[in-house]
């Protein structure tokens, strides 16, 4: 029963990934665009998936991958979150530089672009908080208040800021990647308090 | 799940109107042809966007009623928030752009008295099924006939950075220049309209 339950888990985590993905691959908007912008979506896309797995890891809530190993697989895996977040706003200057810049500034008329940028900045904040983990000589009580924080407006400004863009993933297939990335971090931020 | 996500998204357009307050409701007027400046069609936009259907209809019940109070002295159309990315400036006035599809009209009218302008050369550019904004062969200009009407052949507008959305500018001697972006409501409609009053200098 353990291990059919563990086989569930891991199938619906893995189809959370891969799902949304594959799924965008398949828009037809993807013909309209060059490389470079393709990419830098499929970079957001690809962030909104690591999203997911952040808090599972850190929370040891996937069956077989306890806390401790979970948590050295967290770091590398918020390294590469802020390299796609890096990725995909790099991507769309690339594509559009005055609409990436409008952006920056808060001055989009696109209010998505808005979340987009604060959970940008939240996510390099708190992959930064993590890096300094050591030199910063926190409590571990603060230093981890500090992080949930910034993980917080992380996942409020990426879910509001995916489900306004009209873009290659699939409408359903998005919000049920929302739904999960907002579930996994309230449970791992009630259920972790070690 | 629906039940879920309205509440965030509501957050989201709440959030929106806060930082843009001024952003809503200047685009896609498709009853008057006079681009909605005051408060009242913010708020409507701003349901429209994707909240209450009864609201949005009893919102557009109200901003109706504006639109006759509004031709005494009609203000100037604001230029739009990120409407002159990708602008090229001195787009040629063409008879279709590419190989067309795809309808973008509007007005020009000057502020004061409402009266239509003719000859007003409007530029339209966007991300089609033919080539980004900042592609030359996404632009193109036409001229609005005797009763200030422009209305343009295109490629299909297709969704870019996010929102399906066109460009439009007047830039030229005796006006302001002004920079307008609308939405489309639905990325696949074939049509989008956005209208201009000018400011003589």
């Amino acid at each position: 029963m353990a291990a059919l339950r563990s086989v569930l888990i891991w199938t619906g985590f893995a189809a959370a990934l891969v799902g949304p993905i594959a799924i965008a691959a398949t828009s037809p908007l993807l013909a309209w665009r060059g490389p470079i912008y393709i990419a830098s979506g499929f970079a957001g896309i690809v962030a909104l998936a690591l999203v997911l797995a952040q808090p599972l890891l850190a929370g040891g809530t996937l069956p077989g991958l306890p806390a401790r190993p979970g948590r050295r697989l967290h770091r590398w895996v918020g390294a590469a979150l802020v390299a796609a977040v890096a990725a995909h706003v790099g991507g769309l200057w690339l594509t559009s530089a005055p609409d990436v810049i409008d952006a920056l500034l808060f001055e989009s008329p696109t209010p998505f672009s808005a979340w987009g940028v604060i959970a940008m900045w939240a996510v390099f904040a708190a992959a930064l908080l993590a890096a300094l983990r050591g030199r910063l000589r926190l409590s571990p009580r603060i230093w981890r208040f500090g992080h949930k924080a910034l993980v917080v407006v992380v996942v409020i400004g990426s879910v509001i800021h995916a489900l306004l863009v009209e873009g290659a993933m699939g409408t359903v297939s998005k919000a049920v990647l929302c739904v999960l990335v907002v579930a996994a971090t309230a449970k791992v931020l009630v259920d972790v308090r070690r | 799940m629906v039940t879920v996500l309205y509440p965030i998204m509501e957050f989201a357009m709440l959030s929106a109107h806060f930082w843009y307050p001024e952003q809503y409701g200047k685009h896609q007027d498709k009853t008057g042809g006079i681009p909605l400046t005051k408060p009242q069609a913010t708020r409507r936009a701003f349901i429209c966007a994707g909240t209450t259907l009864a609201g949005a209809t009893f919102i557009i019940g109200a901003s109706g009623l504006l639109v006759p109070a509004q031709a005494q002295g009609l203000a100037p159309t604001p230029t739009m928030r990120g409407g002159a990315n990708n602008y090229l400036p001195g787009a040629s006035v063409v008879s279709r752009i590419g190989g067309g599809g795809f309808i973008m009209s509007g007005t020009v009218r000057r502020a004061g008295d409402g009266a239509p302008l003719a000859g007003i050369r409007i530029q339209i550019w966007a991300h089609t099924t033919e080539g980004y904004e900042s592609d030359q062969r996404s632009h193109g200009a036409t001229l609005t006939g005797a009763d200030g009407a422009f209305s343009l052949d295109m490629p299909q507008i297709i969704p870019a950075f996010g929102q399906a959305h066109g460009h439009l500018a007047y830039e030229g001697d005796g006006f302001k220049t002004v920079f307008l972006r609308p939405i489309m409501a639905n990325s696949k409609d074939k049509s989008l309209s956005a209208h201009f009053v000018l400011q003589p200098v």
